[in-house]
């Protein structure tokens, strides 16, 4: 192969020897990403016996799955502001730290353990702290505050979105801190130069730059908090309050059987309302990547 | 200057309290975790539990399936960052190289995986597993080759960043009008340049392994979050504290990681 | 056509030609083990077309291994049952998923189908077995003439192996003994009372709720009053929305459980000495149901999975069953042959009042009662 590198680019021409470079990347993705995904979008429009049917479809009407899906966005899109704002205080903490410092790699080590560490591991660390046997329990339970009569921890909207900020605060971190880590500190110098104050610095300069980041950023621990599944299975037991839950409920369910076409049609309907949020969040990280010199 | 060093000053106080504050927010069910399991039978202190996870003979004994658990996230996790990295790098480098118009493309491909939940890929995947068992048998090794399509947002994103902050297009026509073929470009003149990006990838690929539980468990195979699950039905202390020494173990992999990473940087002069 | 349009017809065609790959199925790797009887072991209805039980017993070890899914050890004895099967016959059980419910190991035997690791026998619920016989195989055990008509299936394809009635079982030592179901609501038993599994998914739960119904004066046909109770349950602030397991028995955590009296007489027997765990059934309100015992179509190892059924529903089989507080399906048979282990059968928790058993219908309308009811009632 001896074409100069330089005449592709410039031309735009595909030659196929160049695809072949990236045929490895499209096939795996193929197999293992695009074809579950048509298979789980096909059948949510086929019935028990592979026929085509929009009863799936009408069956996401019932008040069940409805505030299924209420919960599930109300669950994600709380979580992600409190994540969002919570891991932005971080973010910012720890980038003013040194880079290469003890501090800095502490605390991204463990965000990138924690962000992923949702599931059994979390159920298990959050019953040790909460549940009737659980060591604040017991230690409030000293002075007179009362946490083991009330079932607190396995409702949605109060244990397990407690439960859900511990891992969005880590990814938060993660996601963001490159955006803050981009702001160049001639930025600040120019501005303090000018005569502006830290509010103004941020208010006029730091905070557009990082506002798509953020955004984006928040809009992908919405994502993450939507799909979540292990997390919410390990703690609550009763029940499907969320969306993963019933859609796992229709593939493990041993009394209410046959509804796992009904479940791809859920799976669809998280698919449509994720899809949107990710497109959004695309967008955004593009006008990101203008500014922090890409 | 001396605004600087208020600022500074500032900057640090306003560093430690958030770090404090949600340290002590993170470090809560962690230290739960740390006195649950160390509870002795009415009242006091006892090292049992932990003595029990690390007696390998005992854990060999009576919890077989915490063993093969272990090995086999051991595996996992070295086979998917591997099938990832050889994966991920050559094409990524080869998209900025030569299909500049396919970036899109690629990224869209690597950002679904955050749109499709575990638990959805899952029932698309069991013909696809029928398959890969057909062909390469039914270990709980090859839950690896799903674990990769887990890890692509993740993985992209880090190794985007690294190959953003160099610049690919000289680096590899300087290598080329030198002589190299492709695979030496890669391994020789791309690979190390990225290092950390690399090496960012490895880590969030590491933590996603270890913590994964719907697809292992979905597809009746062994893995270290099926396991504890398991022992947590049985024994709930003991599930406890394997789980507190996965995330301790995640937690030390990483660290080590970073600083492999940085410890190569310092030898070349700093660049502004 | 412009590139795009032709690209994206190229994309679409490679797609479906896919997902056309996917969908089919690989060639199964089918086994061969014959036994002396001449026939391949996977079409074999009794043991003695494999040249009776000593055949069998020397195709199935030549076969070496046995796949179980869904079996706890602590549930019904199967952890002796295993060892003894184990044991007796030389090979090798692989328990799978001990924690799977009736549709996780049809979904197991699906996923892993023609792979070694496939499932090669199934205890399945009701509901899940009825649903599900087209994955079965035939085979008629030696005992198979003691099991009642109404608890198998003509030819073979699914019998009933244990039952038992549904039960609440208590930490004598942390809550006082409750007489009647009704008891639970009172303010003694706070975040104390749990359901094993969710009603809408697992069957000792669902089973559990038609039990509250008919204490509380609600019948088979009608289990409306057992969602209220629990409604009213979750209202006083006693009910824990914690999956009951023996670490959290153990742990203090549940200390109230609606449960198969088989399980709950095992935690007991577990914990003797650490805690007082007791059970009862409520007078009037005996629900029953019994597991049902199939060997899948493609089990992997089809001669071991009969042995298994043989062993199951032998006398000794049976026995070990009882020992872990289920009642065996050859009841009867065995109390009339004297065979039945009477010290085990004796202490099964008494049970007042007229056995209830769901039928198929009845059922159907309790689950379409649940799904539409039970969310809203415990939210």
């Amino acid at each position: 192969m001896a074409e100069p590198p330089s005449t592709l680019a410039s031309t735009g021409r595909k030659p196929v020897g160049a695809l072949l470079g990236v045929v490895p990347f499209f096939a795996y993705t193929a197999i293992f990403l695009a074809i579950p995904t048509l298979i789980v979008v096909v059948g949510a429009f086929l019935d028990g016996s592979g026929r085509p049917t929009l009863g799936n479809l009408s069956a996401l009407a019932q008040p069940q799955i409805v505030s299924a899906f209420v919960h599930s966005t109300v669950l994600s899109a709380v979580t992600a502001l409190l994540g969002a704002v919570f891991g932005a205080l971080l973010t910012y903490a720890v980038a003013t730290a040194r880079a290469g410092g003890l501090l800095r790699r502490l605390v991204t080590s463990l965000c990138g353990v924690l962000a992923q560490f949702g599931g059994v591991t979390l159920a298990f660390a959050f019953i040790a702290t909460f549940s009737a046997q659980g060591f604040l329990t017991v230690w409030l339970m000293k002075y007179g505050i009362d946490l083991a009569s009330t079932t607190w921890l396995y409702d949605w909207d109060k244990g397990l979105m407690l439960v859900y900020t511990y891992f969005q605060i880590p990814l938060m971190l993660i996601v963001f801190l490159p955006a803050v880590e981009g702001l160049r500190p001639q930025w600040r110098e120019a501005a303090e130069s000018l005569g502006g104050s830290t509010w103004n610095y941020w208010r006029h300069v730091a905070g557009p730059i990082l506002a798509p980041s953020f955004i984006g950023a928040t809009l992908l621990l919405f994502t993450n908090a939507f799909s979540a599944y292990a997390t919410a299975a390990a703690l609550i037991s009763q029940g499907s309050p969320i969306i993963p839950l019933q859609i796992g409920g229709t593939l493990s369910s041993e009394v209410i059987l046959g509804q796992e076409n009904v479940g791809k049609a859920m799976a669809l309907g998280m698919v449509a309302i994720v899809a949107v949020v990710m497109t959004l969040y695309v967008v955004l990280e593009r006008r990101t990547s203008k500014w922090l010199g890409s | 200057m001396s605004l600087h060093a208020t600022r500074r000053r500032r900057q640090a106080g306003f560093r430690w309290t958030v770090v404090g504050v949600i340290g002590l927010f993170f470090a809560l069910p962690i230290f739960s975790m740390v006195e649950f399991t160390t509870r002795a039978p009415g009242g006091g202190r006892t090292l049992d539990t932990w003595a029990t996870l690390f007696n390998f003979s005992v854990i060999d004994a009576d919890y077989p399936e915490l063993k093969t658990g272990i090995l086999a996230s051991a595996g996992l996790t070295v086979l998917t960052v591997t099938i990832m990295l050889f994966l991920l790098v050559p094409t990524m480098t080869w998209v900025r190289l030569r299909l500049p118009r396919l970036r899109r493309t690629v990224e869209f491909i690597c950002l679904l995986p955050l749109t499709i939940p575990a638990i959805v890929l899952v029932v698309g995947l069991a013909p696809v597993y029928a398959w890969v068992a057909y062909f390469l048998g039914e270990s709980s090794l090859w839950l690896a080759l799903a674990y990769v399509i887990l890890v692509l947002p993740y993985a992209y994103r880090a190794l985007d960043a690294g190959l953003r902050a160099i610049d690919v297009k000289t680096l590899a026509e300087a290598a080329r009008s030198l002589g190299a073929g492709w695979p030496t470009v890669m391994w020789r003149v791309i690979l190390p340049n990225i290092r950390t990006a690399v090496l960012s990838a490895a880590f969030l690929s590491v933590a996603l392994v270890l913590g994964e539980f719907t697809i292992a468990s979905l597809f009746s195979r062994d893995n270290l979050q099926v396991a504890i699950n398991l022992l947590g039905k049985r024994d709930g202390s003991l599930a406890i504290a394997a789980a507190l020494a996965a995330l301790v173990l995640a937690f030390i992999v990483l660290i080590a990681m970073s600083f492999v990473g940085t410890g190569r940087r310092s030898h070349r002069p700093e660049e502004n | 056509m412009t590139r795009t349009a032709r690209r994206t017809g190229v994309a679409a065609l490679a797609t479906l030609a896919l997902i056309g790959i996917a969908a089919c199925a690989p060639p199964a790797k089918t086994s061969d083990s014959t036994g002396t009887g001449g026939v391949n072991a996977s079409s074999a209805t009794s043991a003695k077309d494999l040249g009776g039980m000593s055949g069998l017993i020397a195709a199935a070890k030549k076969e070496g291994t046995l796949n179980v899914v869904a079996l706890p050890p602590d549930w019904a004895n199967y952890g002796e049952i295993i060892k003894g099967f184990e044991a007796k016959y030389g090979l090798k059980v692989d328990s799978a998923q001990p924690d799977a419910s009736s549709a996780d190991e049809i979904t197991a035997a699906k996923n892993l189908k023609g792979q070694s690791k496939a499932p090669d026998v199934f205890d399945l619920g009701g509901a899940v077995a009825s649903t599900n016989t087209d994955m079965f195989a035939a085979y008629k055990v030696a005992t198979f003439g003691d099991v009642p008509a109404a608890l198998k299936d003509a030819n073979g394809l699914w019998v009933n192996d244990y039952g038992g009635y549904m039960s609440i079982g208590y930490d004598a030592g942390k809550v006082p003994a409750p007489a009647k179901v009704e008891d639970l609501l009172k303010p003694a038993y706070k975040g104390k009372v749990a359901l094993n599994g969710d009603p809408t998914k697992a069957g000792a739960a669902f089973s559990g709720v038609v039990m509250a119904a008919i204490s509380q004066g609600g019948t088979a046909d009608d289990i409306s009053k057992g969602v209220d109770f629990f409604k009213s349950l979750k209202a006083a602030g006693n009910f824990l929305p914690v999956d009951p397991t023996g670490a959290t028995i153990e742990s203090g955590q549940t200390p109230v459980v609606f449960d198969w009296d088989y399980l709950n007489v095992a935690q007991g027997a577990k914990l003797k000495g650490k805690m007082e765990w007791k059970t009862f059934v409520p007078a009037g309100a005996v629900v029953g149901g019994y597991y049902v015992q199939a060997i899948n179509k493609d089990a992997p190892h089809p001669a071991a999975a009969r042995l298994w059924q043989e062993y199951l529903y032998s006398d000794e089989g049976q026995n070990l069953w009882l020992k872990g507080g289920a009642r065996p399906v050859r009841e009867e048979a065995m109390v009339t042959a004297g065979t039945i282990d009477t010290a085990a059968y004796d202490s099964l928790p008494k049970a007042e009042g007229t056995p209830v058993f769901l039928t198929t219908a009845q059922s159907d309308k309790a689950k379409a009662y649940l799904t539409a009811n039970w969310a809203k009632a415990i939210g």
